[in-house]
């Protein structure tokens, strides 16, 4: 099995266009999660980490040339533009070669151009643009890649499930490189369906909190390079060593109140691993602020064992950023076994009603080797991952 | 090495299962009525399928054609067990419901119902829930049919030892169009019990091109 390093990355939040900007932000207690009184996202203002239009259309128009001279901003959708610049501005980075046979694109989204749907004239113009295959293919070819790019959508574990499969091929000597892009936007078909289940928060979200009451949107799109060539790694070198995932065979939009399926596929990364829960020392939860999904994060926890491992959640700086979420919380959980910087759970106040969990109120300091990375979300389904230090 | 023991095709208001006619119905019955039908046909009983969208209904059929009058799940533990989905239009079909509750302002009224589908993996979470299945799950979108990335991705979980059978395949509903392909993959080295169901029939595929020819035979 060849080993798994991590290479360049990208987030792009409400918080930044780069991994660095967002991480300024996050240590400045900064969030992007705000009103929003749009009538074309929401009949009734609601709380969303959105990018600005004008910052994008500015970052947008500054690569537009490099890859589609002639071409203007408006023939791209939004989530194209985002990909694009998110997926530029990791491979300007790296020595990784985007247009390489031994490289691939895999793309996580939950809903991709699905504010197509609210536009029949832009629908009609390119009708492919509708299918996450077409998004995928869009963004393969812009860097003149040869392969055929895959496609996960599973929900809120999309992103993770991408990174876990990046991370197989390269195990398995399928590939030596895979760019793992993973994006969501903001719409009115989102915004209104989380609406309907009455589980977005009214202000920022709360993760872990005992007043915590919903989760906030987010838009984002993250870009991680995984690679088997050691030069190709970021320094200080990371390794993904494991992953897994697991379904609670419970409920199609709840989680299980015996975490089962996040147990599971903890179990399953562990093992896989050959660490004991003990070894690890960072673990990056969901932590969607939503009062089920967190009681159940905890519930996995202790069942594991690893009620008094530092835990955090970045919803509270740029929302819930669905099928972008676990791209870009992995890149911030590889920055923290980096840099031994652990970042507080913003909007995280006061622990109560679930079990104990050791959840990092404070921005601290801590030298670790071995860092979780958890998802769940609709379906039942749950992965986990797990990143070392080398 | 990997064997498919069990395929299903459902299409054309017919079913197939290894090959053979089990149900069909009149060619100009919408999808809806066919598959309503078939579930009467075959005596089920599982209310949560009236809820369901037309992509998770496609998916239970499937899997419980498949399942039904076989000891596969008793073979295997639950968390042993894997669910590999792929389709073209992931939740488009639902999607434009979901769009229409919330287009006219004056009309305006999004369903947690409806909303709860519009993510293609549902079908995956009814499959498990229906059979109690705890494995490793992935929900892969593709414009057509992709033997070998299914193949691949079932190989590279049976040899992590993740798990040691899946139901995998293609469901994909659209526009009235709609096509499931589902089988069962297992790991050659079959547990006894399932041993004995199996030999007869011996098994039916045994590499990604011979699924690729399996699929190409029927679509």
């Amino acid at each position: 099995m060849n080993k798994v390093f991590i290479g360049t990355d990208n987030i792009i939040t409400s918080l930044g266009f780069s991994t660095q900007e967002n991480i300024g932000n996050i240590l400045d207690n900064v969030t992007g999660i705000r009103l929003h009184s749009d009538p074309n996202l929401s009949r009734n203002p609601f709380f969303a980490s959105i990018v600005d239009d004008m910052l994008l259309a500015v970052h947008f128009d500054g690569i537009l040339n490099h890859f589609y001279p002639g071409k203007k901003p408006d023939d791209f959708t939004r989530l194209e533009q985002l990909l694009l610049l998110s997926a530029y501005d990791a491979l300007s980075k790296s020595p990784v070669p985007a247009d390489n046979k031994a490289t691939l694109f895999i793309l996580s989204s939950t809903k991709g151009n699905v504010d197509l749907l609210a536009d029949t004239k832009k629908q009609l113009k390119n009708p492919n643009k509708l299918f996450l295959w077409d998004t995928a293919r869009f963004l393969s070819r812009s860097f003149n890649n040869p392969n055929k790019p895959l496609v996960v959508s599973n929900a809120c574990i999309s992103g993770l499930l991408a990174i876990i499969y990046a991370a197989r091929l390269i195990q398995h000597g399928k590939y030596e490189n895979v760019i793992v892009c993973g994006g969501d936007i903001i719409t009115e078909f989102v915004a209104s369906g989380f609406q309907s289940f009455q589980s977005l928060e009214n202000g920022a979200c709360k993760p872990f909190d005992a007043a915590r009451n919903g989760l906030s949107l987010g838009e984002g799109c993250g870009t991680i390079i995984l690679t088997s060539k050691e030069e190709y790694a970021s320094t200080p070198k990371i390794e993904f060593i494991a992953g897994a995932s697991a379904n609670d065979a419970n409920h199609i939009s709840g989680p299980s109140r015996t975490a089962e399926g996040l147990f599971l596929a903890i179990q399953s990364a562990l093992t896989e691993s050959g660490l004991t829960t003990g070894q690890i020392g960072y673990i990056s939860a969901h932590g969607t602020a939503t009062p089920f999904n967190d009681e159940m994060e905890a519930r996995a926890l202790n069942r594991t064992n690893m009620q008094d491992v530092p835990v955090n959640s970045f919803k509270g700086y740029f929302g819930h950023t669905l099928g972008a979420a676990g791209v870009i919380e992995s890149i911030l959980t590889i920055h923290s076994l980096q840099s031994g910087k652990l970042f507080k759970t913003y909007g995280f106040e006061t622990p109560g009603d679930i079990e104990k969990i050791n959840v990092i109120d404070e921005h601290t300091s801590s030298n670790i080797n071995f860092g979780m990375k958890l998802a769940s979300g609709f379906g039942g389904c749950n992965a986990a991952a797990i990143f070392a230090k080398k | 090495m990997s064997i498919i023991t069990k395929y299903c095709i459902i299409r054309d208001n017919r079913i197939v299962i290894n090959g053979e006619l089990d149900y069909q119905a009149d060619l100009t019955l919408p999808f809806i009525e066919f598959i309503k039908g078939a579930y009467r046909h075959y005596k089920f009983n599982y209310l949560k399928f009236f809820k369901m969208d037309e992509l998770c209904k496609l998916a239970y059929l499937g899997s419980e054609m498949l399942l039904k009058n076989d000891n596969f799940l008793d073979c295997y533990p639950s968390n042993e067990i894997g669910v590999i989905l792929s389709n073209c239009a992931s939740s488009l079909d639902i999607d434009i419901k979901h769009q229409k509750t919330i287009s006219d302002k004056d009309n305006y009224f999004p369903s947690p119902a409806v909303f709860v589908y519009t993510l293609p993996n549902i079908m995956i979470g009814e499959i498990c829930i229906r059979h109690k299945i705890n494995g490793e799950n992935a929900m892969f979108v593709s414009e057509r049919f992709d033997p070998d990335q299914l193949w691949q991705y079932a190989e590279m979980l049976f040899s992590s030892a993740k798990v040691s059978a899946v139901i995998s395949g293609w469901v994909d509903v659209m526009y009235d169009s709609y096509a499931a392909f589902l089988y069962i993959m297992e790991k050659d080295n079959l547990p006894e019990q399932r041993q004995s169901q199996i030999i007869n029939k011996s098994y039916i595929c045994n590499s990604s091109q011979h699924l690729s020819e399996l699929y190409n035979r029927h679509f």
